[in-house]
């Protein structure tokens, strides 16, 4: 099992219903439908609960995993999903190569939990590390197991035969048999041992299903129907937490067919039409409770002064107390790093519909076994009576681990009996998913007389613990997480804390490296043994033309490196300062990343530059505005992502490391970019910004080019 | 009112619905996507008399008896259009929830301008977001089609 990371998987169901219905169902004149239901506090209390982390074994048999139809095409079976990051193509360039078929002869059928064996869900990027050698596993028994077949079949030796092109072959007598008509479509039962894996080709596959995607036929979350489906909408507040303190829903509009559906804490309305919904919930009038809390500018002394529990030491090394008296140089640092949102394009949709069998909901989920067990939990169901399915989603960046939207759908579907749609709007998406965490980090870093570093003292405030430990070598050491409560609804992104902690890792470093006057490239290389981060700080500076050019008002060249999940990044940039708006701009990037072996250059380096092209945003401009638990930002108007004026020209070398395993590559090329810019304007500027966003406005004057 | 979707005439009832909300849930023409619901993010751009518009923005009423074009009426007899082509071979997305809309503003950028400057590809697709990145070779793809060639 992966280990678990703060902010994974942290979120909780948000909704619990009553097992035992005791719906009271009133008929409006117009046909339109009240369904009431008296809230239930314990109940609501009690969900909370539930849903939390639960493994399973994956299982040995190799039918789990996969099909040979009698036409010879091969159906996989992954719990994984596809949010984007080309998973579908990875699994099965995996599952092709092992099996010794094209591409286009496998089916991937993934995340359906009626399907595919159990999966903790897409995160964490750990499908390429276990789920790829899972699938290859798979591929080499059946591989093993058809040449079998095909060797009792002619009485040969099955050391003789070879399997290619779909077919077992006997290069002997030149006899060959399709797999199709070796299995005749029945399963291959054989239990998955050690097998003998390959690494993967290094072929760039292109994306599987991407016809389906330029016609717009891929049917995405949101794009599901159902025969007699309505369209729900939930009544919001406009703080996540602000609790329902009355309702009144006798305004509702009696045309439309909508249903007005309240339970606990819920209301919502469903009807023919997404417009018919929203008309009948505005006739709702509702009464909120919103708990005062710290606004944006407030929110890093507030970490400090609520602690969630008891600080963890991620490394404690040497003597830190006593080495700052050694020290030549001491650099000592305040970092905060904002709230951002992952704005997955597609935002949270779901459709539910409520069987005899039980309940069938699809939706965009990077965990759907988790949705399923929210979903049971909410209903008092067995997990087996729900059935989810995550059709290839408008991606998800670690936003989508949870299950609230589907919760809503089936509610509003069990008290409609019809199949509901609930589809977020971008504002929803805005205040009640949930958030990359903000933080306060502080810190402390020397070197002694010879230029190495000495010692090191971090500690991060409510930001997480990914990617907390040095690269480099340092022979004192304190590194400290402390959780703290948070104002806003925190959770998983992209690369987790590794973001924040390099921000300011390598932030600091470039600030060390200036007091002791030293290159920030050199500086790097001598306190850095790790031969990996070596390799790509190397590769990237080389691209770059790293020192060919100095850095000057309105002008400036940064770079950073680190490592996370068993992957290296490098990126160095060149950044530009319009003198009038004092606005940044990255002009170039190089970016160097090395993840193992590769599965797929052309969609590894995708992954690479959409990473940057998303950390830019994180680096410059995006964060949430709160004044307490309400975002006073949350519409696309008023955050701002990277867009096409933000394209640097980019330049990428992905180091092929064909002697190792694979690593997962969707998140670590984010989380250097932030400190390279950063860095960047320290060299053009002479100043080391020390806040992410770090220009949302454009630099201040002061630090304007003449 | 009447409009016509893809070549087909088809009647509507409520002039201030959305013309998004028209095509996805009655026309059953889901290509095109909801992303802000504000004109910010092109998801749900569609070619009203080849012209892009932000669908979510739209109400019916406003185009009563006009062309509209969606992702679905682009191919034609089964061949892609050149920039649907064109996307497929530079591998132009990562998730494709902003494909439709990006192909859809490219068509109508190379209908006004066949060879537009990369400065003015980046500022005519500026209000078109793609989240996960895949701005480089959305204009290479862009820029494939308007050079005629089609290399990836
Ligand atoms: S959904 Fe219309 S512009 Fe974003
Ligand atoms: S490919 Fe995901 S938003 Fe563009």
């Amino acid at each position: 099992m992966p280990e678990r990371e703060r902010y994974e998987l942290l979120e909780k169901p948000a909704y619990h219903f009553e097992t035992e219905r005791r719906d009271v169902l009133k008929l409006f004149a117009g046909g339109g439908l009240l369904v009431l239901i008296p809230h239930s506090a314990a109940a609501q209390e009690s969900g909370r609960a539930r849903g939390a982390w639960r493994g399973e074994p994956l299982p040995d048999a190799v039918e789990a995993w996969l099909h040979i139809g009698p036409d010879g095409r091969v159906t996989a079976f992954t719990g994984k999903v596809e949010v984007g990051q080309n998973s579908r193509t990875a699994l099965t360039q995996a599952v092709a190569e092992e099996l010794r078929v094209a591409p286009g002869q496998v089916e991937m059928v993934m995340g359906d939990t009626a399907r595919t064996p159990f999966d903790m869900g897409t995160f964490g990027s750990r499908t390429t590390p276990t789920m790829a050698p899972r699938m290859r596993a798979a591929g080499v028994a059946a591989r093993q197991a058809l040449i079998e077949l095909a060797a009792q079949h002619w009485g040969v030796n099955p050391a003789t035969l070879e399997a290619a092109d779909g077919c077992v072959r006997d290069p002997k007598s030149g006899r060959s048999a399709a797999y199709g008509e070796l299995t005749h479509g029945k399963a291959i039962t054989r239990t998955i041992g050690k097998e003998q894996v390959s690494r993967p080709r290094s072929e760039s596959v292109p994306k599987v299903n991407a016809r389906d995607i330029v016609t717009g036929a891929h049917r995405y979350p949101s794009d599901i129907m159902r025969p007699g489906m309505l369209y729900g909408k939930v009544l919001r507040p406009r703080a996540w937490d602000a609790d329902l303190v009355s309702v009144d829903v006798s305004a509702a509009p009696k045309t439309g067919g909508a249903t007005i559906v309240r339970d606990g804490k819920f209301v919502g309305a469903a009807a023919p039409s997404v417009s018919a919904a929203a008309r009948a919930l505005a006739s709702v009038k509702a009464d909120w409770n919103t708990p005062a809390g710290p606004s944006n500018s407030e929110v890093f002394d507030y970490f400090k002064r609520n602690p969630a529990g008891p600080a963890e030491d991620a490394v404690r090394s040497g003597d830190v107390a006593s080495a700052w008296q050694q020290a030549a140089h001491t650099v000592e640092g305040h970092y905060t790093v904002a709230y951002i949102a992952h704005v997955p394009l597609e935002p949270r949709a779901a459709v539910a519909e409520w069987t005899p069998n039980g309940l069938t909901v699809w939706t965009g989920t990077q965990r759907p076994f988790g949705v399923r067990e929210e979903l049971a939990g909410a209903f008092g169901l067995d997990v087996k009576k729900v059935h989810v399915l995550m059709p290839d989603c408008g991606s998800g960046y670690g936003g989508k681990h949870t299950g609230e939207c589907a919760i809503e759908a089936a509610r509003l579907a069990k008290a409609t009996n019809r199949p509901v749609k609930v589809v977020w709007t971008r504002e929803e998406e805005f205040r009640f998913a949930y958030l990359r965490p903000a933080g306060l980090i502080e810190v402390r870093g020397a070197t002694s007389s010879d230029g190495k570093l000495l010692a090191w003292e971090f500690h991060n405030y409510n930001s997480g613990p990914s990617g907390l430990a040095t690269p480099y070598e340092i022979p004192h050491q304190l590194i400290a997480f402390h959780p703290t409560r948070s104002p806003l609804r925190q959770g998983s992104y992209r690369g987790l804390a590794a973001t924040a902690n390099h921000f300011v890792r390598e932030s600091h470093i470039d600030d060390i490296a200036a007091a002791s006057g030293v290159d920030p490239l050199e500086f790097r290389l001598r306190n850095l043994k790790e031969p990996r981060v070596r390799a790509v700080l190397e590769q990237a500076t080389e691209r770059f033309g790293w020192g060919r050019e100095k850095s000057g008002p309105g002008r400036g060249f940064g770079l950073a490196c680190g490592m996370e999940k068993g992957s290296f990044v490098a990126n160095c940039v060149e950044i530009a300062i319009d003198p009038g708006s004092g606005k940044v701009r990255v002009r170039r990037v190089s970016t160097a990343f090395e993840c193992g072996a590769i599965v797929n250059p052309d969609h590894l380096k995708n992954q690479v530059e959409g990473a940057v092209m998303m950390g830019i945003g994180g680096a410059l401009f995006e964060a949430i505005e709160f004044e307490g638990s309400r975002i006073t930002n949350p519409a696309l108007s008023r955050y701002r992502v990277p867009r096409f004026a933000d394209l640097p020209e980019l330049s990428t070398v992905l180091v092929n490391r064909r002697d190792l395993d694979s690593a997962g590559a969707g998140e670590t090329p984010i989380v250097t970019i932030a400190p390279a810019i950063r860095n960047a304007i320290l060299a053009a500027t002479g100043k080391g910004l020390r806040a992410l966003p770090l220009a949302p406005a454009g630099l201040s004057g002061a630090n304007r080019p003449a | 009112m009447k409009l016509r979707v893809n070549g087909k005439d088809v009647s509507a009832q409520d002039p201030d619905r959305s013309v998004l909300e028209f095509l996805r849930d009655d026309l059953g023409l889901t290509g095109t996507k909801y992303g802000c619901g504000e004109g910010q993010c092109g998801a749900c751009t569609v070619l009203v008399d080849r012209s892009p518009v932000r669908s979510c923005i739209t109400p019916l009423g406003a185009v009563a008896d006009r062309e509209i074009t969606t992702i679905e009426g682009l191919e034609s007899d089964g061949q892609l259009h050149p920039v649907q082509q064109a996307f497929l071979d530079a591998g132009a997305m990562q998730c494709g929830y902003c494909t439709a809309g990006m192909i859809l503003s490219c068509v109508s950028l190379l209908d006004r301008h066949p060879h537009p400057g990369e400065e003015e590809a980046r500022r005519a697709l500026n209000g078109n977001v793609c989240r996960c990145g895949a701005y480089p070779r959305i204009l290479q793809a862009l820029r494939s089609v308007s050079t005629g060639g089609r290399h990836a």
